[in-house]
């Protein structure tokens, strides 16, 4: 399952609702706010969700996941609006029979998500200054998935 | 001519200074979409890894434009 939330995310509570008497592997990917981004210090982050199709986007992610590595329970959750520093944005989990289908599911749907999701992230800087993120890394990590890398 | 609705996001709607807007256009792809919300708003996005939706659905650069559409502009996502 795949949501967006517009308060804090608590991986705690979360973590509690992925319990399978059927895994013996676990995997979380938890992406944080951090406080400085290309050389300039980051005060806080916002994040624009386009959630009709971020939902429907994300949803298609997991099921390519669980098509390209069976898994038994997988959840994400997003972030929107306002983050500070330290903030959770994005949760992934991925719980399986066995570590490796654990660990490839859990990457293989942050890379897509940050790549195909309608979502923007607007970075406010300590000088007062602010500017939308234009994620090139991310969409070369993209490709490298697609060439079956 | 087709009345086609534009929906804006993130840097494109500030450029815009508009979320939404319809218009009469000459319209064939949703690329002509792209290119001439472009040119009316002064913008130099390069078409890059923008994506675009019509009536809310992922859509290529090649999808036919029919009187009525919504076109949805993204530009390049950052999620994560």
């Amino acid at each position: 399952m795949f949501s967006i939330a517009e308060t804090d995310i608590a991986p705690e509570e979360l973590r509690q609702q992925m319990f399978d008497p059927g895994a013996g592997g676990f995997c979380v990917f938890e992406g944080w706010v951090r406080n400085v981004n290309e050389g300039k210090q980051v005060k806080r982050l916002e994040y624009e969700v386009y959630e009709p199709l971020a939902i429907a986007e994300g949803e298609k992610v997991m099921a390519e996941a669980q098509q390209r590595f069976p898994h038994l329970k997988v959840y994400c959750v997003h972030r929107s609006g306002l983050l500070e520093i330290g903030d959770c944005a994005v949760w992934v989990a991925v719980a399986s029979a066995h570590r490796d289908e654990a660990f490839k599911a859990c990457r293989y749907i942050i890379d897509e998500i940050k790549v195909r999701l309608p979502i923007w992230k607007k970075e406010h800087y300590v000088d007062g200054d602010s500017g939308w993120v234009n994620c090139e890394r991310c969409a070369s990590v993209a490709h490298q998935h697609s060439a079956g890398a | 001519m087709k009345k086609i609705t534009i929906r804006y996001f993130a840097m494109f709607r500030e450029n815009a200074g508009v979320s939404e807007e319809v218009l009469d256009m000459d319209v064939a792809t949703a690329l002509d979409v792209f290119e001439q919300t472009r040119s009316r708003h002064g913008s130099s996005e390069p078409i890059g890894h923008c994506k675009v939706a019509v009536n809310d659905v992922m859509a290529d650069w090649s999808a036919s434009i029919s009187d009525g559409d919504t076109v949805l502009l993204f530009p390049p996502v950052a999620g994560g």
